[in-house]
């Protein structure tokens, strides 16, 4: 570009590079206001201030006796809160891990092995198991049994036998005094 | 001239479905006069509010309870609980006023420079279609929150078909599918509110399709000649449709941001109650000149007739106009009244917020008359007697040359 | 055509002033100055407090405020414990029990402020005939606003000459003037813990600033977005302006 120095052609040019500048921020100015203007859409579509109140409970766990289920709801689903006797705890922590599909001791799934607390959605296809009711049928293993597909849960939730992959779900919870908790 | 590429997919898809073509065609090379102002700005910005409209109204609708006994709390629950709930209901809320405030300028920059005159007459009857369902939609998108304003609105708006002759009341219990305005009412609405917004875009599809047909109309009303006239429409009006956004958005945000309800009644911020009448009852501020039309005569059917009457008065106007010059810069007769029209109408939206009594009312007939002896006698009949137009300019390229 | 373009945009926006304007005969209330206005506006978390003393102690005997749940005093400055302590001094209706009794528990963070009355007939009932109103949306739900809540709670006089007022109060800024409320408010009428001394003034300022909080809980948030939407927006179009000229300067 011998002739770069002729002004009309540097004056050309220059104006080609600001021209170039001017496009593309206003493109990209577009870009960036429209997905500022699209994300509180999208986030308005996540759990709202309400919804979010009510994502945990506490509960009063002085009137359930041994031996005794309850239900509750927590965040729209059941949650299985068993007093467990002697009987069923022994057999929970005896039960050799090599016979789990999915090995987990009891004492990891249990804050005091009196109190097992867990979400009673199975983890096969999201029925909810029987066993919570006296005369409900509690499976091979003495803890809950999905009708739908037919899969056997122990006295601590944990999956025996049956399609379900995966034991039942421990909801996060914390005990507020002895006799209360709070899931969530 | 059709879309060649090396891509052998694109080009195969191509070859069947012109998209690339066709969104060439409209979005890029699409000639348009080179000498429009800003007043052509409006029918890009009531796109956007129609597109801003849907999308903001269906993020809503999925918060939304259309039932008598949750409607109300489920608006305030999207106001205080849901995320941004508060920003997505202000907008839906305020782009419905700035939708209509883009619309009217379109409808009065038509009207100032004959866009609705051969060979443009269905272009200007299909956005007369697009206007009065905007009004329907508008008009049932109100009601759905259920407040004072909602509810009484509803039953005045509802109540205008009993005026029709031996069958109105078996119409207006149809309409309300019960024996008041009560839950069949609001479910029919917000069903309706969710259809009639996708039919305006079906019809200002086929607005766009007879628009590219005849081209843009310009401020002198000349046709362009050719190439020395137009300008395509990127990156000239890509790059003027949004800066006129810009200017569009940031008197928007001003409302939405700080004065959100200031186009609102505060009325509507009271549950529906079917038993106590607001002492005063207006609707919003865009149908005001067509609410004063209407209080203006003083018999039910005669007023609910010279309400549509003003409407379809427009369907009509370009044969109703006789003069072969479109723009009223050279038109210095109908310019002046064209002013005078439109003062007319901001005075009638006016009279449309006040009370039916005292001088109002003979203000409001008088103007009402006057509004209708513009487009029947004055266009048709005198303005033809009187008014001799100034010489055209040969090309819109010479005119811009001049200047 | 410039002038045009702003002509009609001043007269669209000055005929929506009209239905602001249209509700009537009332008396030009006084130009209160609050925290909330303006472009910066927030709320006076202090006052919003002493405010929310005032609805507890004096208008929530009649008063409902169906909207606020006791989570919603956070925005006040309240904490989690503070919130929770203020929860369980009301008791709300639960239930259906296993036994399927409903029965009365302490209030929790997510309940709703409890009615006074069981419902809107009860609330007429009690109150000659005519319920008070909800207090969630009042400061939006009246010309005026908060403003107009404040006047009205000051407004309070006697009644000229010759104008009979029955069982019902006179009141200036009263649409019509007769109100069925009696003065709410009177010279310490609640103590303050703050020490701020509880006039008339003072409470009835406190009240309808509280009062607005609870019509537009959102207010800080919408303003603090606003100011950033703005700066976008200013940019954006100073943009568009510089390339819209840059692409035009060639047209002829």
């Amino acid at each position: 570009m011998a002739d770069g120095a002729n002004p009309e052609n540097s004056a050309q040019g220059s104006g080609e590079t600001r021209r170039e500048f001017l496009y593309l921020t206003a493109g990209a100015m577009t870009v960036v206001g429209a997905a500022g203007a699209i994300w509180p859409m999208i986030d308005s579509m996540n759990p709202s201030a309400d919804v979010l109140a009510l994502s945990s409970t506490e509960v009063d766990l002085s009137p359930i006796e041994e031996g005794q289920s309850v239900t509750i709801t927590w965040r729209g689903k059941p949650v299985f809160i068993r007093r467990r006797g002697a009987e069923e705890i022994a057999i929970a922590e005896e039960t050799p891990l090599a016979d789990l599909p999915d090995p987990q001791t009891d004492d990891d799934r249990v804050e005091k092995p009196e109190w097992l607390i867990l979400v009673g959605v199975c983890t096969h296809l999201g029925c909810v198991p029987l066993g919570q009711k006296t005369g409900e049928s509690r499976g091979d293993y003495g803890g809950w049994f999905c009708p739908c597909h037919g899969s056997h849960y122990d006295t601590s939730g944990r999956i025996r036998k049956g399609p379900a992959p995966k034991n039942l779900e421990v909801p996060p919870y914390v005990f507020l005094t002895d006799n209360s908790i709070k899931i969530g | 001239m059709s879309f060649k590429t090396n891509n052998k997919v694109v080009q195969w898809v191509e070859d069947r479905l012109p998209l690339i073509s066709m969104g060439h065609h409209t979005l890029y090379e699409y000639p348009m006069p080179k000498n429009l102002n800003y007043l052509w700005n409006f029918g890009s910005l009531a796109g956007f509010a129609l597109v801003t409209m849907i999308v903001t109204g269906i993020i809503l609708a999925m918060q939304y309870t259309p039932h008598v006994d949750m409607a109300f709390n489920s608006v305030e629950r999207i106001m205080r609980d849901v995320n941004n709930g508060w920003l997505i209901r202000y907008i839906h809320m305020n782009m419905a006023s700035f939708f209509f405030i883009a619309v009217y300028i379109h409808i009065m920059r038509g009207l100032y420079y004959g866009s609705y005159k051969a060979p443009r007459e269905l272009l200007w009857q299909l956005g007369v279609v697009i206007f009065l369902l905007m009004m329907a939609t508008a008009f049932m998108g109100y009601v759905l929150p259920w407040g004072q304003m909602s509810f009484w609105g509803a039953t005045v708006i509802t109540n205008l078909f009993s005026a029709i002759p031996v069958v109105g009341e078996s119409i207006v219990t149809w309409l309300w599918g019960g024996f008041s305005v009560d839950n069949p009412t609001l479910n029919r609405f917000f069903a309706l509110h969710y259809l009639l917004p996708f039919i305006i875009v079906a019809v200002v599809v086929l607005h766009i399709v007879a628009l590219h047909t005849v081209t843009s109309n310009n401020p002198l009303g000349i046709d362009m000649k050719g190439p020395q006239d137009s300008l395509t429409f990127q990156p000239y009006y890509t790059i003027k449709d949004l800066f006129g956004l810009g200017v569009f958005l940031i008197l928007f945000a001003g409302f939405l941001f700080w004065a959100p309800n200031y186009m609102g009644h505060p009325d509507n911020y009271i549950p529906a109650n079917p038993l106590s009448t607001p002492a005063h009852i207006v609707p919003e501020w865009y149908f005001l000149p067509f609410y004063a039309i209407l209080r203006a005569v003083p018999d039910k059917l005669g007023g609910v007739l010279a309400m549509f009457g003003a409407i379809a008065v427009l369907f009509v106007l370009p044969w109703l106009d006789r003069s072969k010059i479109r723009s009223c810069k050279f038109r210095p007769v109908a310019r002046v009244f064209f002013w005078i029209f439109l003062l007319n109408g901001l005075f009638l939206g006016y009279l449309g917020g006040k009370p039916a009594e005292g001088w109002y009312v003979v203000a409001s007939q008088i103007a009402t008359a006057y509004y209708f002896f513009h487009f029947l006698i004055l266009l048709p009949v005198i303005l033809p007697m009187i008014e001799r137009p100034r010489e055209l300019p040969s090309s819109i390229h010479e005119a811009v040359l001049k200047s | 055509m410039k002038k045009i373009l702003s002509g009609l945009f001043a007269a669209a926006l000055g005929f929506a002033t009209v239905p602001a304007n249209a509700a009537g005969d009332a008396v030009p209330l006084p130009d209160y100055e609050w925290s909330f206005d303006g472009v910066f506006g927030t709320y006076d978390k202090a006052s919003l407090q002493r405010g929310f003393q005032v609805y507890k102690e004096v208008c929530s005997g009649c008063h409902s405020l169906d909207l606020i749940a006791f989570r919603n005093l956070a925005d006040l400055g309240y904490n989690v414990d503070e919130i929770k302590a203020i929860a369980s001094e009301y008791t709300v209706e639960d239930g259906p029990n296993d036994e399927g009794e409903m029965f009365e528990r302490n209030a929790i963070a997510s309940d709703y402020f409890p009615s006074p009355f069981p419902n809107e007939k009860a609330a007429a009932a009690s109150n000659g005939g005519k319920a008070p109103p909800d207090l969630s949306l009042m400061a939006k739900a009246r010309v005026g606003g908060p403003s107009f809540v404040r006047a009205l709670l000051t407004g309070y006089e006697d009644a000229p000459e010759g104008f009979e007022t029955g069982d019902l109060s006179y009141n200036k800024y009263f649409p019509g003037h007769l109100i069925a409320m009696a003065p709410p408010l009177s010279e310490d009428s609640v103590e303050y813990g703050d020490g701020t001394a509880a006039t008339v003034d003072q409470m009835a300022a406190d009240v309808s600033h509280f009062m607005m909080w609870a019509a537009e809980p959102k207010l800080e948030a919408r303003k603090n977005t606003g100011v950033k939407v703005m700066i976008f927006l200013i940019i954006f179009t100073l943009v568009m302006y510089a390339a819209k000229r840059k692409v035009f300067a060639k047209v002829h």
